[in-house]
């Protein structure tokens, strides 16, 4: 497998510059000629199909949900980062650069990073002449905030409700071009392969999700815009649907996999109740800005919250970071709550959690100020749990929320494959080990408005390609694949409901491959997870035909995946012997238990190439240089 | 807790449909309601039967996704909330629960309690959208955006476009799903050019598409998860009027 990044040469602030002087361009009457299919419908697919549409490509964007407006980019709360140091407090192009660098302990590509901090300015003007309702300040000017891993305040935001209102922008865009005749759209298709003529992505197999046709439809490229594969642990705060298969098929067609194991885990989530549960929902980061973290000094202490004193409480993140306390940045935090709990201090029924406390900031401040700032998340835990934070202590765990690996792309975003590109969170390319806060939003928009209309034309201008019918030879050799593996789940006649695999697959890998996670875990994992596939193809059951609407075929094809895709997790897990951001290895840890990155080893992206069913992929690698941010130790204290 | 329920099945838009009862036992009072039926969906599929068909996603009241009549009521008789965030300590030991689809003319039946709602998406493709091209913009802060204008332009946008106000309304409206839209982009300097344009499309489409129409019952906002006012309604209805007296030019 080649790897080359493809980046521009000359200083880091020029790059994108001239590298988009010397793309080829093609001219308006013959990109409506050229065609192009993006999967995918949340922040990143519909940005980039509406603004293809407007350069004059023929688009077709495919969904699985009933309306474009249902991706997932919908439930982010926080914000969206950009520098336009509004708030004069020193942020600049290279601050953002900076921090971004950093905060991904220095595992990110440097160039992909600066163009992403370039092109942030422009997303916020292009979403406000949108009409997204940002939060103003009175004087009618926009508000920030600040968010984790940052020193200034560059954070817009609308409400709690940000990715709301950014993807209702970008799917009012969409839905302008589907008007316009611009775009196609496919609702309740899901993608299930990607085809190949000669070499080159030419096209995707989709079910239609109603009435079961699989069908190929071709194209000159073909974007991903499928996001990330939090669901590998079965409980995450992603939606229920989202899941791994698009980026999957397309590795096992050829497209390296990039570092599997940088997975995010928030430190604010609501534990889990019960063995029923089915998925687990975040409380804004922002709450640890008043609410005090704290576990019972000793094990196994039951009494309620109200009646443990003070001296018998160990507020532990203030205690060993003294300078940011409760303000540590997630991956950091997310393993101090993981700590107290495995010691057996952990608080509630299932003594799975701790306690995030407003009750100093209640006496201090007022209940009515408290509820004016995080009223609706108050609500929206008690509407959860039944407790009310303004009486009791919340309950906190963290929990899987965002995968910063994925399809490893080069500086243009295309993938291992020709005419194959992965867009937003699908692909790897921008926030190496660790994502900071309000930088998903970001990197989503800016490869969909920004990058990806440039980049495609430039691989579309070269040309060679050469019309192919959606009845090739390659396409039907595709759909035969697709059909037969339908047929495959739906004749198991198995006692097993895809579900009950995806539970046990989501505690194999949340146990061995989550917060922590070290050799002898790792290798046991690795031995599960294959005997568990094993089992799901003889023993998993899916009820109904093909041919209709069929959730629980749904669900299987997608738990499939995720028994691959997770083993390949664990595996890049085990191979990268460093601790770096949410990538933790117990035998590399500072003195001070925190994070150890071996860069002699390591300063390098994994990239797995897939070799065939049952194989162990092989590992590929694409060195990393800092040229203008010096690696160095992360230290919160 | 044990529950009875009554589960609307359909096995696609041609099926006339009918109640099935269901039993659920031992649903914990922390489960949420669709929690309850993935335990008993999960029964049903183990025992080889189709499990019931609805639609769902996020579980946390955003997507807009899920969306059942339960005991009547679009979303339950709980206020702002979608279904997803409906939980069990609502309901008590031996209850009985009826479930359905939303239904209304322009929301055909897929299949049980799954419906499809593209009506929607095709009313804001009449013009729910200020028609601005990528890399057209000036800067966020050139146009200063009175904070209370930019407040009600968001409570306006918050609509999850679930349809539980058609669903609830006995006319079968899209009134305050397509007045919400209206509301938020007109309520904002970028949305002034198409206004009245707009206004017009969008309600055009509304009618096209088989919506019925608003006579004030106010059902509507009752059952919105996200508590959008009628008030848009009325603003909408100005807007449509003013647009008509203009003979619909863009000014």
């Amino acid at each position: 497998m080649e790897l080359n990044a493809a980046i521009p040469s000359g200083p880091i602030e020029k790059r994108w510059d001239n590298h988009r002087f010397e793309m080829k361009l093609v001219n308006p009457a013959n990109k409506r000629k050229l065609s192009v299919i993006v999967v995918g419908s949340g922040l990143a697919g519909a940005s980039a199909s509406a603004t293809m549409a407007e350069l004059g490509y023929d688009v077709r964007c495919f969904c699985y949900h009933d309306s474009p407006r249902r991706a997932h980019s919908i439930a982010a709360q926080g914000g969206i980062n950009a520098a336009k140091n509004y708030q004069n407090d020193g942020d600049s192009v290279f601050r953002l650069f900076y921090d971004t660098v950093k905060g991904g302990d220095f595992r990110a590509r440097e160039s992909n990073v600066y163009r992403l901090a370039q092109i942030s300015v422009s997303i916020i003007d292009q979403c406000v002449a949108q009409g997204v309702p940002f939060a103003r300040e009175y004087g009618g000017m926009l508000a920030n905030r600040s968010f984790g891993g940052a020193q200034v305040s560059r954070t817009f935001y609308a409400r709690g409700q940000t990715g709301q209102q950014l993807l209702l922008g970008a799917y009012q865009a969409l839905a302008r071009q589907i008007e316009l005749g611009g775009v196609k759209m496919f609702p309740r298709h899901e993608m299930l392969d990607v085809i190949l003529v000669d070499g080159r992505c030419r096209g995707i197999v989709t079910r239609d999700m109603v009435d079961g046709t699989v069908r190929s439809y071709t194209a000159d490229a073909v974007v991903l815009a499928t996001g990330g594969y939090s669901n590998a642990f079965y409980l995450s705060t992603n939606a229920k649907a989202c899941n791994v298969s698009a980026a999957w098929r397309a590795h096992r067609r050829g497209a390296g996999f990039a570092n599997p194991c940088y997975t995010q885990i928030h430190p604010t989530c609501i534990p889990q109740s019960g063995d029923y549960q089915s998925k687990l929902t975040l409380m804004s980061e922002s709450l640890r800005n008043d609410g005090r973290i704290w576990v019972p000094k000793k094990a196994d202490d039951n009494r309620p919250a109200a009646q443990i004193p003070e001296g018998d409480r160990d507020y532990y993140l203030e205690r060993i970071y003294p300078s940011f306390g409760n303000l540590s940045p997630r991956d950091i935090a997310s393993r101090r709550a993981k700590e107290v709990v495995d010691e057996g201090r952990g608080v509630g029924p299932l003594k799975n959690g701790v306690y995030l406390d407003f009750a100093d900031a209640i006496g201090r401040l007022g209940a009515p100020a408290i509820g004016e700032r995080y009223g609706n998340l108050f609500d929206m835990y008690e509407r959860i749990t039944g407790e009310s934070p303004y009486e009791m202590p919340m309950r906190i765990y963290p929990a899987p929320h965002y995968t910063m690996g994925g399809l490893w792309v080069d500086y243009n975003l295309m993938t291992t494959i020709p005419g194959l590109f992965a867009i937003g969170e699908a692909n790897f390319s921008d926030h190496g080990a660790n994502r900071l806060g309000a930088s998903a939003l970001m990197q989503g928009l800016a490869d969909g408005y920004f990058v990806i209309p440039y980049t495609i034309g430039n691989y579309l201008a070269r040309g060679g390609l050469d019309p192919v019918a959606e009845d090739h030879a390659d396409c039907k050799g595709v759909e035969q694949q697709v059909n037969d593996r339908i047929q495959r789940l739906l004749t198991a006649s198995g006692k097993r409901t895809a579900d009950s695999f995806h539970r046990e697959l989501g505690r194999i890998i949340w146990d061995k491959c989550g917060m922590a996670r070290n050799k002898a875990g790792l290798e046991e994992a690795l031995q599960k997870i294959p005997a568990l596939r094993e089992e799901f193809w003889e023993n998993v059951r899916v009820p109904g035909v093909g041919a209709d609407l069929n959730q629980e075929l749904e669900r299987a094809g997608r738990v499939a995946d995720f028994l691959e895709q997770g083993e390949l997790m664990c595996r890049d897990a085990l191979d990268r012997d460093e601790s770096c951001g949410g990538h933790f290895r117990e035998e590399h840890q500072t003195g001070e238990g925190e994070a150890a990155r071996d860069d002699e080893r390591f300063s390098h992206a994994s990239v797995w190439e897939w070799t065939g069913e049952n194989q162990a992929q092989r590992k590929n690698v694409e060195e990393l240089t800092f040229e203008y941010v010096q690696p160095s130790q992360r230290s919160y204290k | 807790m044990n529950l009875t329920l009554h589960v609307w099945r359909q096995a696609g838009p041609n099926d006339k449909g009918r109640f099935e009862k269901y039993e659920a036992r031992d649903i914990s009072e922390h489960a949420s309601f669709l929690e309850m039926l993935d335990i008993l969906n999960e029964e049903l599929v183990e025992k080889g039967q189709e499990p019931i068909a609805f639609e769902h996603d996020c579980r946390e009241g955003i997507c807009g996704s899920c969306g059942m009549v339960i005991n009547g009521v679009p979303h339950s008789k709980q206020k702002a909330i979608t279904s997803c965030q409906l939980h069990m300590r609502s309901f008590k030991d031996g209850d009985e629960i009826w479930i359905e689809p939303f239904r209304a003319t322009a929301f055909p039946v897929l299949k049980d309690l799954v419906v499809d709602r593209s009506a929607f998406d095709r009313i804001i493709q009449k013009g729910g959208y200020v028609s601005v091209r990528t890399g057209n913009a000036v800067d966020a802060n050139a146009t200063p955006i009175p904070k209370t204008d930019a407040d009600a332009a968001f409570d306006a946008a918050t609509c999850i476009g679930c349809g539980a106000c058609v669903a609830a309304c006995p006319n079968a409206s899209a009134m305050l799903f397509t007045s919400a839209k209206v509301s938020h982009l007109g309520l904002l300097p970028q949305g002034q050019p198409e206004r009245y344009k707009r206004v017009e499309a969008m309600v055009a489409q509304m009618d096209q598409e088989g919506f019925g129409s608003c006579t004030n019952h106010g059902a509507c906002q009752n059952a919105c998860p996200k508590s959008i006012s009628i008030e848009y309604i009325a603003r909408m209805n100005r807007d449509l009027m003013k647009a008509k007296l203009l003979g619909s030019k863009d000014d």
